[in-house]
């Protein structure tokens, strides 16, 4: 399964929205934060979690998906949001915390919901794995089209959540695919450190679900896999574990100084980046010619610093708002 | 409300609840019931009984024990447009899969600026007085109505139990149904007869968020739910026989909680004994002493009262987990007491 040069370009599209989205909070992050860094001022407070160089994790899987499908996402969002087809000005609002946000305001950054698009996400530790599955299930008792996708991180794999979930999805066959994001580090342990197998494709053998490993973060690749994966959910043969070798570029959070990586690492990655290099294949496969992708680069900046502006004119909600929406309307 | 006539149709909370599920599947397609051991064997508490026979094991769903994942799993369900009525079968399990409860579907409401509902009931055991040990006959009602986003209802008879019940599963917001071991009326537990009542076989609700009185008076207001209204109705017959006139008030609900029931009988009374089989401390018991003190401590013509099980967790041997649970005589001597 191959990416259409339509799939292609759109892959690449929101690979670049996502990289200028979280460009444009890394800076404006920033902002009142200087000299002293207080997460609680500037802007943009709280805790931060860039995706940039994972982009092709989520473009990968998404480019599959359509907004009738389900993501569970994690506390580091915002590359799955931007590919499932999130409220982008909405979600810009949501983390500089205004009354336009999707939540308005109550939720932040590492609670991105868009109930438009099925989008959801939990800041705990594989915490959207057994949420992904109930929605699958959902689907699958009202026998209603829909796979859930249950994003995390190569550091919850050792949840119990995860394996729960793993089990029930395999048990009841639930049309849920568990996307694995190995960015080899959980804040500062390495996967090393943390887990008792090289690769977390092998665990699917414990569900008796089919499991892959896709290294080097090749948003083909992953098309390819999730593709199939997804397919075989949709055709009602069950969920399917993929694990992706993807690069955190950033740190865990933004503030964080990251002495814990060896010397030299981070500076490879960045050699590996798969914008430019997907840049560069779809120019040398003559999927477009520069012009074309510079214009999607300049309509992407044009679209993010749309969203961001849109963020900044906002007002803050009343604060008595915080007294609002604890139960259903 | 407690109705004793021999004549009216009187059920189990068990039978009261699976009552209420039954009726509420057959006209909502979306109600479905998931939990370990819910469906042939007809939930450990028979609250389930009968069901997966008419319903099929689609809809009534036995679960790997695996609270962590169907729980969540039911968060991600009611998010989907589904009513999920899961069971944790002992609320001390609680341990194993808080996050699901109140990270998971007690946020996401609020997370979501309310795009989002969570219809969900959420089922599970209290109590003890059996001889089940610590870590299975807690009641932990506070540690459920301390935190924001989920409503917590605890039934103490048959009647309530079903309206209740189909309250909750009609409810957008997650619901947390709370019922008493003891008042299930499962003979091999021990089972209190006061709690099956006469109980229509129409569906209807019963209002989350609104308290009974159960038993006028003038001396006393005697609170308390679930086990703790029956423990409270014998000593409201004990005092009647000494001359004192309690008044008992049915919480049914602690979130919402009807403060204005409570403080409404205490400025008739001026004296309040708080009943709880939870914890002393931080609870139940100190919230409802709290609401009367905050709105007009005048009206108190003692010092509040609590009978409540001690800050120890709960024995096996019987007779020292007797000594520790709240009964009618612990009330007695509290009202001497005051």
């Amino acid at each position: 399964m191959s990416p259409t040069k339509e799939q292609q370009l759109w892959m690449y599209e929101n690979m670049v929205v996502s990289r200028r989205f979280e460009e444009s909070i890394e800076k404006i992050y920033m902002e009142g934060k200087s000299p002293a860094f207080n997460m609680a001022n500037g802007p943009i407070p709280g805790e931060m979690h860039l995706s940039n160089g994972q982009e092709p994790v989520a473009v990968g899987v998404c480019a599959h998906l359509t907004k009738d499908d389900i993501v569970t996402a994690t506390h580091r969002p915002h590359h799955q949001a931007i590919a499932k087809g999130v409220d982008l000005k909405k979600m810009a609002a949501e983390i500089f915390g205004k009354v336009t946000g999707l939540s308005g305001g109550r939720g932040g950054h590492m609670h991105i919901f868009d109930s438009n698009v099925n989008f959801a996400c939990s800041g705990i530790i594989a915490q959207g794995c057994g949420p992904a599955c109930g929605a699958a299930l959902s689907r699958k008792m009202q026998n209603k089209p829909g796979v859930a996708v249950a994003f995390l991180g190569e550091g919850a794999v050792n949840q119990g959540a995860f394996h729960e979930a793993m089990n029930l999805a395999a048990v009841w066959k639930l049309p849920v695919v568990f996307v694995v994001e190995d960015n080899a580090w959980g804040i500062s342990v390495s996967k090393a450190d943390s887990t008792a197998v090289p690769r977390n494709d092998v665990r699917a053998a414990a569900y008796g679900m089919p499991g892959h490993f896709i290294e080097n973060n090749d948003p083909y690749a992953i098309f390819e896999i999730a593709g199939q994966a997804i397919e075989r959910a949709r055709a009602g043969e069950g969920p399917t574990l993929i694990e992706i070798e993807t690069f955190r570029l950033a740190g865990h959070f933004m503030g964080d100084a990251e002495g814990y990586r060896p010397e030299g690492e981070k500076d490879a990655l960045f050699e590996k980046d798969p914008i430019p290099s997907m840049r560069e294949r779809l120019l040398a496969d003559g999927v477009s010619d520069a012009a074309g992708l510079d214009k999607i680069e300049a309509d992407a900046l044009a679209r993010v610093e749309e969203a961001i502006q849109f963020a900044r004119d906002s007002e803050y909600a009343p604060d008595e708002d915080a007294l609002t929406s604890v139960f259903a309307a | 409300m407690l109705d004793t006539k021999s004549n009216e149709r009187r059920l189990t909370v068990a039978r009261a609840m699976a009552e209420s599920i039954a009726q509420e599947m057959r006209v909502d397609d979306r109600v479905f019931v998931m939990g370990e051991d819910i469906g042939d064997l007809g939930g450990v508490f028979g609250n389930t009984r009968g069901l997966v026979e008419e319903f099929g094991k689609d809809r009534i769903r036995d679960t790997p024990i695996s609270e962590t994942a169907f729980i969540s799993a039911a968060v991600g369900a009611a998010m989907d447009g589904m009513r999920p009525v899961v069971e944790l079968m002992f609320v001390d399990f609680f341990g194993v899969c808080f996050d699901a409860i109140y990270n998971l579907m007690a946020k996401n409401i609020y997370f979501s600026g309310g795009q989002s509902s969570v219809p969900m009931v959420l089922m599970t055991s209290t109590g003890g007085g059996y001889s089940d040990a610590g870590q299975h006959s807690q009641c932990l009602y506070g540690s459920f109505a301390h935190l924001p986003g989920m409503k917590v209802v605890s039934p103490s008879n048959a009647y309530d139990a079903k309206g209740l019940m189909t309250a909750a599963m009609r409810d957008d917001s997650p619901v947390i149904y709370m019922y008493h071991k003891g008042l299930q009326g499962m003979g091999w537990l021990g089972t209190e007869p006061g709690a099956n009542v006469n109980t229509p076989e129409s569906d209807y609700t019963v209002e989350i968020g609104k308290a009974k009185v159960l038993r006028e008076g003038t001396d006393v207001t005697l609170v308390g739910l679930a086990m703790g209204v029956h423990n409270a109705l014998k000593a409201a017959d004990n005092l009647a026989e000494q001359g004192v006139s309690a008044e008992v008030i049915d919480l049914v609900s602690l979130v919402p909680l009807d403060r204005e029931t409570v403080i409404n009988s205490v400025a008739k009374t001026g004296r309040l004994i708080v009943v709880d089989e939870d914890y002393n401390s931080y609870g139940v018991s100190g919230e409802i002493i709290t609401t009367v003190c905050e709105h007009d401590i005048s009206k108190l013509k003692a010092a509040p009262k609590r009978v409540t099980y001690p800050d120890v967790p709960i024995p096996f041997a019987r007779n020292m987990e007797q000594f520790c649970l709240p009964n009618a005589d612990k009330i007695v001597a509290a009202y001497k007491d005051m």
